[in-house]
């Protein structure tokens, strides 16, 4: 069996996983491994790696049908991400947002935030559902090349999202 | 100051460790986190990434937690130090790999450490001996409180604390306990408990990939998923799951004194002996038959033999130990000597291993 990275070496390193009755399964040889840090007990995770494989494929795919996409802040692209499984910087998370969204619902547990939150007390959950709204409305607004609606739209979050910063400062 | 002033001898650290808990070696808390408005370190132009580590390292020093503390660039660190770093689980081998721009502080009681342009701005860890998720989480999370107040954070209020991989999203923790499994290990059972682990959603590492032994019997199970749960869930639920692993341990090796007890004293009296007779060792054998002296110790074959001499020698005889303890670059062949050498020394005082007298015979229940 070759290695699915390099397409190579004879795979040594096999790797299963099984979550909620899907398996994932990774063949690496011992060059590859090393690499993705599959010897390193403090800095691998299997959903890391698959990220790299599979996943990262199907991302790929969800991004053309979007069209290539490129981070205006940091000029990362969907072929950048592809590559490194990394995205650029915060600002790709709202670019990225809708092929985001599927990775990640299969890599976690939920896709809504329920831990800690700077300044100690979380946001109202009132302005976090009505953020989540106007984001859907906005991607709604875009898919039917509203743009006059979707301005409105990126306008009001962004009023919301600066409402709510100054009430957590 | 130099890292090897900084950090204490393995010695030491191994006899303030104690009384370190049986089965669990460690238990680590980690948090990533970025800055709002600023390119991920991995994708940083070199000059930004400077200017950013240096803004972190500065608050980071400024914590109270971090009085004392050691505080250098990458750069500035010899690769042999750094090599020691990752031995002792203070920071990741890309870490390691990195130079100027990044950055590592470690505080004065080298619980707390962080890893400045890692793969995220900050990667802030607790490292505690034994079993002590709570006390690292409490920890840490104390640590990123003050950090929060000094530094602006990339976070949404949907999707929480932004990393650089999408794997971390969220809470952007990592609950980890290291454990030392070797009566699963030898009883055949520690794949079944690994798909066990892996079917709720946590990670089960050895150092080889899930399907090899592990080298020393040591395994780190840890949570994979970061985001739709809060920290504190995830950390109950790492505690619950070792908990159990810790049951089944006990449990196997229980099983195997009563059903198997002389493939055990075997194992481990083979392991004494070559330990304390052998001249050359590579790492890897030394690991593992260490971990199955810590277990004759763990059963009561040793008496007055504490665990922090295996604990120490488990640390002592890393590659990066060993060549810092000698001044001359030594060739892998020379290490082999030289870690033999100083295991036969140690173990010098310790007597061979004394199982319990036999019980009565199991297979003549008709005898009473």
């Amino acid at each position: 069996m070759l290695c699915m990275v390099c397409k190579q070496r004879e795979a040594k390193v096999h790797l299963t996983q099984m979550l909620e009755g899907k398996t994932k399964k990774v063949d690496l040889c011992d060059e590859c491994a090393k690499a993705k840090g599959v010897d390193d007990p403090a800095g691998f995770s299997l959903a890391d790696l698959l990220m790299g494989l599979g996943a990262a494929n199907e991302l790929a795919q969800s991004m053309t049908e979007a069209g290539e996409a490129r981070c205006p802040r940091c000029g990362l692209t969907q072929a950048d991400f592809k590559k490194t499984g990394r995205l650029g910087c915060d600002q790709c998370y709202e670019t990225f947002r809708e092929s985001l969204s599927s990775l990640l619902k299969n890599m976690h547990k939920g896709t809504k935030h329920r831990g800690k939150v700077p300044g100690g007390s979380p946001a109202s959950p009132a302005t976090d559902d009505r953020l989540m709204k106007l984001q859907q409305d906005l991607l709604a607004a875009i898919k039917a090349e509203n743009y006059e609606e979707a301005a409105r739209l990126r306008d009001a979050i962004k009023a919301l999202k600066q409402d709510s910063a100054n009430a957590m400062a | 100051m130099k890292l090897s002033e900084f950090l204490t001898s393995a010695e030491e650290l191994a006899r303030r460790n104690a009384p370190a808990h049986p089965i669990v070696m460690s238990s680590r808390v980690r948090l990533a986190r970025n800055l709002r408005g600023t390119t991920f370190p991995g994708w940083a132009k070199k000059p930004d990434r400077i200017k950013t580590c240096e803004k972190i390292q500065a608050a980071v020093e400024s914590l109270p937690q971090m009085t004392g503390a050691f505080s250098q660039s990458m750069d500035a660190l010899p690769a042999l130090e750094k090599q020691i770093l990752v031995e002792r689980h203070l920071v990741s081998r890309e870490h390691a790999a990195k130079g100027a721009g990044s950055s590592f502080v470690l505080s004065r009681d080298e619980t707390l450490c962080v890893m400045i342009n890692e793969e995220d701005h900050l990667r802030m860890q607790s490292l505690r001996p034994g079993l002590q998720l709570s006390e690292a989480w409490r920890a840490i999370d104390e640590v990123d409180s003050a950090l929060e107040k000094r530094l602006d954070y990339a976070f949404s209020p949907e999707l929480g604390y932004l990393t650089a991989c999408p794997t971390n999203l969220g809470t952007g923790i990592r609950v980890s306990a290291m454990l030392h499994l070797p009566g699963l290990v030898l009883a055949e059972q520690v794949n079944q408990i690994i798909q066990a682990v892996n079917k709720l959603g946590l990670a089960v590492r050895g150092l080889y990939g899930e399907n090899t032994e592990a080298l020393g019997n040591l395994f780190q199970v840890s949570n994979q998923m970061t985001l739709g749960e809060s920290e504190a869930a995830l950390v109950e639920k790492l505690g619950k799951v070792v908990t159990q692993i810790i049951e089944q341990e006990e449990n196997s090796r229980a099983v195997l004194l009563e059903k198997k007890p002389k493939v055990v004293f075997n194992h481990i009296g083979r392991a004494y002996g070559i330990l304390a007779s052998a001249h050359i060792i590579s790492s890897k054998e030394a690991m593992n038959l260490l971990s199955l002296l810590r277990l004759g110790i763990d059963l009561g074959l040793f008496p007055g033999v504490p665990l922090a001499l295996v604990e120490e020698l488990f640390l002592v005889t890393q590659p990066a130990h060993l060549q810092f303890r000698f001044a001359d670059k030594l060739s892998a062949d020379e290490r082999d000597i030289l870690r033999a050498d100083m295991i036969r020394e140690r173990l010098r005082t310790v007597n061979r291993p004394q199982p319990p007298p036999a019980a009565p015979p199991l297979d003549n229940p008709g005898e009473t």
